[in-house]
C-alpha cells in the first residue's frame, strides 16, 4: 500500500526542513557585499520622478540606505524607528522603494510619516538585485568613502539599533574627527 | 507558596496524564477492562491538576506577585484586574497552560460524552488524548515554566503588551484555543480507529459534532482576530496574511474539509481512509502552527519569545505525534478503506471536489508560509512572500468551491441527472448574474473581479435559499417548515448563508472603501463619502496604566450628527510604546473609522479617516457560519446517543463492516 505512505514521505521531508530551519535565523544572512563599495545606481526619486537618486548622492558621509516596500509587513514595524533615526539627525536615511508602485508608496509615507531624505523608485528591482536585497527590509550602512559596512536583514528595532549600528557610528565619527 | 503548588500541580498532571496515555492503550490490546477503565478516570484527575494549577497562576496575576518571572514580565501593579487575569494568557509560557487546560478539558468532556462507545475505542481516544498531553507537560515543565521565579522580586512588572490589552484580544485566543485542540478530538478517534481497524457509521456519526464544535470555536477565535487587528492596529485592514494568521486559518480549511468528508463517511460510508487522514492533518496543523509560532523560524508581527530550545523540543514532539500517526494511517488505512459506489453526478463527487479545493488551498496557504523558511534551508537566500502572492492563488480557487455550495446540498447521493439541477438552479443562476450586473452598473465599480465574487455571493444566497424552499414543499406555514426540518439541515444553511454575506462584505469593503489623510486643526472639517468629519480638538486623559490624548471629533450627513467618536493617542509608560485607538462608528451598512496620527504643532494633527462599507459583513457573515455549526452540532440524532445507535439503520452499502471491506 504505496500510496498510504505518501503523506508519510511528505511529512517527513517538511520536518528535515523545519529541523534545517530552527538552526537558522531568518534575520540574519551575510552578505558578500559587506566591506565592499555600494554598487553604481542611478534611478528617479519616488517623490519627485523628474530628479534621480545615485550614489553620488549619498557619498561624503555616513548614511542609511533601507529597501522597503509597501508590501512588506515588516516594513510597517521599523517605521516608527526609522522616523525616529531621522528626527535624531545623526545620520540621513536614505530609501530605496523595491518592486513596489509609485501611488502605494506615496501614500504610505503620506499615511505613516516620510523618514527619507529621498528614496530612489526601483518599480522593477533592478538596483535593488544588484545590491543584494533579499528580502524586506534591509538597512544598509555606508560610510563616508561609500562603502557598505553594515546591513542588516529584517525590521530593526531599537535593541538592534543600539547594537549593531551605533558602535559603527561611533567609530566611523571618531575616525573622521 | 502558592506558585510552587501550581508547579507541583503540573508535575502531578503529567504523572497523571502518563498513565492515561499508557495503561488504557495496553488495557485496549489486551482486552483487561480494569486496565481500559482507568482512562476515565486519568483524565478527569488530569483535568483537575491542570486547573490547580491554572488557578495557581491567576492567583499570582491577580495578587500582584512580582516575584513570579512571568506575572513581572507580564503584568504591572497599574493594570486593571480584568487584564491581570487575561494576562495570564498574553505570553508564550501561560498561553501553554491554557493550550494545556482546554486539551485536559476536552479529554474530560471526551470521558463524560462517551459512554455509548465500546469499551476499548474508548480506552484508545482518551489514551491518545492523554499521550499529546504529557508531551504539553513536558515541554511547559522542561522549557517554559510559568512558575519560574525571579528573586529578589522586583517592585513592579513590566506591564502587559498594550497590544493585548483590548476586550477583543482577551476573549480571541481562549477561543482559538479550543479550535486548535478541539481538533485534536478526530484525531484521536482516527487514531483509535486505525489501532482498533474498524471505522463504522457509528464512529462517523460519532466524531461529527465534536468537529463541528472544534471548527465553530476556530470560526469564532480567527473572527474575533480579524475584529482585535480592525480595532487595534489602526489602519483599518482586517487580514493580513500573516504567518501567524495563516497558522489558525490552514487547520480551519482542513477541519471544513473534513467536516464535509465525515458526511460522506457517515452517510454512505465512502471516503473512510481519506477522513481519517483529514482528522490527522487537522489537528497536524494545530501542532505545526505552534510551532511556526513560538520557534522563530518565521518572521512575523505575532512571533512569542523565541528560545531554540523550545523549538527543537515541540519539532521532535511534531515529528513524534505526527510521524507516529501517518505511520500508522500507511500501515493500517487500507483496513479501513473502501465503501459505497457512486455515480460522477452525485453528492459524493461534488464534495470530493469540495474536499480537494479546500485541501490545495490549504497546501497553497501552507507552501506561501513556509516558502521563505524553503528557500532559505536551501541556502537559496531569503525572500519574504506577501498579501500579492496569496491573494493571487487563493481567490481563483474559492471561486468553484463557493458555486458548488449551490449544487451540493441540492444533489442526491449515489447518483443525480445534471439535467433536475439545471432545471432547479436556473433561475438562481440567472438572478445571480443579473443582480450582480446591476450592482456593479448601480455602484459603477467597474471590475470583473467585483462583478465574480457578487455573482457567487449572490448565487450561494439564492441557491441555498432554494435548497431551504425545496426542503420545505410540502409543510404548511414558513416558521412552521423550518422548525420541522432537522437542525443538522438548518445549521448547513445558515453556514451556507454566512458564506455569501462573508463574500458580499469582502468584495464589497475591498472595492469601495475610501479612506483620507488629512491636516484637522480645532474646528477643522473633512468630508469624506458624504459625511462631514468635524475636528473639535485634543483633550489629556489619564487612563489607569496609560496617558491618552483623545481627540473629539463630530460626523454630520448633511446637518445631522451621526455620531461623536473619540479617538485616542495612547502613550503606556513601561512598555514605552504608543498605541492608536481608533474610534469608529459601527453600522450595519458602513463604518465610519477615525485614527489620529502624529501632532503636527499649533494644535492640528494627522488625522486618517475610513468610510468602509459592509465591512461589519466580514464579521457577521462567519458569525452565521458558527452559528449554523452550533445548530448542525446539536441535531437530535448525535445526542439520542446509544438508543440512535441501535436504532439507525446502517447504510445499505454495509458502513458497518468497514473492518471487513477492503480498498483498492
Amino acid at each position: 500500500m504505496i500510496r498510504y505512505l505518501l503523506p508519510l514521505g511528505v511529512f517527513i521531508a517538511l520536518v528535515a526542513l523545519l529541523g534545517v530551519g530552527l538552526r537558522l535565523n531568518p534575520r540574519e544572512v551575510p552578505s558578500p557585499l559587506v566591506g565592499k563599495p555600494l554598487p553604481e545606481f542611478r534611478l528617479a526619486q519616488l517623490r519627485n520622478p523628474t530628479k534621480t537618486l545615485s550614489r553620488a548622492d549619498l557619498g561624503g558621509r555616513p548614511v542609511l540606505l533601507n529597501a522597503w516596500a509597501t508590501w512588506c509587513v515588516e516594513c510597517r514595524r521599523e517605521h516608527g524607528l526609522l522616523l525616529a533615526i531621522a528626527r535624531q539627525g545623526n545620520i540621513p536615511v536614505y530609501g530605496l522603494n523595491y518592486k513596489d508602485n509609485r501611488p502605494d508608496a506615496l501614500e504610505w509615507l503620506r499615511r505613516l510619516g516620510d523618514p527619507y531624505v529621498a528614496s530612489g523608485f526601483d518599480g522593477d528591482g533592478r538596483v535593488g538585485i544588484d545590491m543584494g536585497v533579499y528580502g524586506l527590509p534591509e538597512t544598509f550602512l555606508i560610510d563616508a568613502r561609500g562603502i557598505i559596512v553594515h546591513k542588516h536583514i529584517g525590521a530593526l528595532s531599537s535593541e538592534i539599533w543600539e547594537r549593531d549600528f551605533v558602535p559603527i557610528l561611533e567609530r566611523l565619527s571618531r575616525g573622521e574627527s | 507558596m502558592i506558585p510552587e503548588l501550581g508547579h507541583f500541580a503540573l508535575i502531578i498532571a503529567l504523572g497523571v496524564a502518563v498513565i492515561q496515555g499508557v495503561v488504557p492503550l495496553l488495557g485496549a490490546q489486551r482486552g483487561v477492562p480494569e486496565w481500559m477503565a482507568v482512562a476515565v478516570t486519568a483524565s478527569r484527575a488530569q483535568f483537575l491538576f491542570v486547573l490547580l494549577a491554572y488557578a495557581c497562576l491567576t492567583y499570582a496575576f491577580v495578587a500582584k506577585d512580582f516575584s513570579v518571572a512571568y506575572v513581572a514580565q507580564n503584568a504591572n501593579a497599574d493594570l486593571p484586574l480584568f487584564y491581570r487575569i487575561s494576562a495570564v494568557w498574553g505570553a508564550h509560557e501561560g498561553s501553554m497552560l491554557l493550550w494545556t487546560l482546554t486539551l485536559a478539558g476536552w479529554s474530560v468532556a471526551v470521558s463524560m460524552a462517551s459512554g455509548a462507545l465500546p469499551m476499548a475505542f474508548r480506552a484508545r481516544v482518551l489514551a491518545t488524548m492523554g499521550l499529546i498531553s504529557c508531551g504539553f507537560l513536558l515541554f511547559m515543565l522542561l522549557t517554559s515554566n510559568p512558575f519560574e521565579r525571579l528573586l529578589p522580586a522586583p517592585q513592579d512588572g513590566r506591564d502587559l503588551n498594550p497590544l493585548l490589552q483590548d476586550p477583543g484580544m482577551v476573549i480571541h485566543p481562549p477561543m482559538l484555543y479550543m479550535g486548535y485542540v478541539g481538533l485534536v478530538v478526530p484525531f484521536a478517534f482516527a487514531v483509535a480507529a486505525l489501532l482498533g481497524g474498524r471505522l463504522d457509521a457509528a464512529w462517523t456519526r460519532w466524531t461529527r459534532p465534536w468537529t463541528t464544535v472544534a471548527w465553530v470555536f476556530l470560526t469564532v477565535g480567527i473572527t474575533l482576530g480579524s475584529w482585535w487587528a480592525y480595532n487595534e492596529l489602526g489602519w483599518g485592514g482586517w487580514w493580513f496574511w500573516d504567518p501567524v494568521e495563516n497558522a489558525s486559518f490552514m487547520p480551519w480549511l482542513v477541519a471544513t474539509a473534513l467536516m464535509h468528508s465525515l458526511a460522506v463517511s457517515e452517510q454512505r460510508g465512502a471516503f473512510k481512509a481519506w477522513t481519517v487522514l483529514l482528522a490527522i492533518f487537522g489537528f497536524s496543523l494545530s501542532l505545526l502552527g505552534t510551532f511556526l509560532v513560538r520557534s522563530g523560524v518565521l518572521v512575523s508581527v505575532h512571533a512569542f519569545a523565541t528560545d531554540p530550545a523550545r523549538g527543537v523540543f515541540i519539532l521532535a514532539f511534531l515529528a513524534l505525534v505526527v510521524g507516529g500517526a501517518l505511520t500508522l494511517f500507511a500501515w493500517r488505512a487500507s483496513v479501513i478503506s473502501g465503501g459505497g459506489s457512486f455515480r460522477l453526478m452525485s453528492r459524493e463527487t461534488l464534495l470530493l471536489i469540495n474536499n480537494v479545493l479546500l485541501v490545495v488551498a490549504c497546501a497553497t496557504v501552507l507552501l506561501g508560509t513556509m516558502y521563505p523558511l524553503i528557500i532559505d534551508a536551501l541556502g537559496l537566500g531569503k525572500i519574504s512572500v506577501g498579501p500579492p502572492y496569496f491573494d493571487a492563488v487563493f481567490a481563483p480557487l474559492m471561486l468553484p468551491l463557493v458555486f458548488l455550495i449551490g449544487i451540493g446540498p441540492l444533489t442526491r447521493w449515489k447518483g443525480d441527472h445534471a439535467s433536475r439541477l439545471v432545471q432547479l438552479l436556473r433561475i438562481a443562476f440567472v438572478a445571480s448574474l443579473v443582480a450582480a450586473g446591476a450592482i456593479v452598473v448601480v455602484t459603477s465599480g467597474y471590475s470583473l473581479l467585483l462583478l465574480a465574487a457578487l455573482a457567487m455571493a449572490i448565487w450561494t444566497l439564492a441557491s441555498t435559499a432554494q435548497g431551504l424552499i425545496a426542503r420545505m414543499r410540502g409543510k404548511r406555514g414558513a416558521w412552521k417548515g423550518v422548525r420541522a426540518l432537522p437542525r443538522s439541515f438548518v445549521g448547513m444553511t445558515l453556514a451556507h448563508l454566512g458564506v455569501g454575506v462573508f463574500i458580499i462584505g469582502v468584495a464589497i469593503t475591498s472595492t469601495f472603501s475610501t479612506e483620507r489623510d488629512v491636516r484637522l486643526g480645532p474646528g477643522d472639517s473633512e468630508t469624506l463619502a458624504g459625511y462631514r468629519f468635524q475636528f473639535q480638538g485634543v483633550g489629556e486623559f489619564p487612563g489607569p496604566n496609560y496617558v491618552a490624548r483623545r481627540a473629539e471629533v463630530q460626523v454630520f450627513r448633511g446637518e445631522r450628527r451621526v455620531a461623536t467618536l473619540y479617538p485616542e493617542k495612547r502613550r503606556y509608560p513601561i512598555q514605552e510604546q504608543p498605541m492608536t485607538e481608533a474610534a469608529i462608528d459601527v453600522g450595519f451598512t458602513r463604518d465610519l473609522y477615525v485614527a489620529l496620527g502624529e501632532p503636527l504643532g499649533d494644535g492640528s494633527w494627522a488625522v486618517r479617516l475610513y468610510y468602509k462599507p459592509l465591512i461589519r459583513w466580514i464579521w457577521f457573515g462567519p458569525a452565521l457560519m458558527a452559528l449554523g455549526g452550533l445548530l448542525a452540532a446539536s441535531d437530535r440524532r448525535y445526542r439520542s446517543g446509544r438508543r440512535a445507535e441501535r436504532a439507525a439503520p446502517v447504510t445499505d452499502t454495509g458502513g458497518a463492516l468497514g473492518a471487513g471491506v477492503s480498498g483498492g
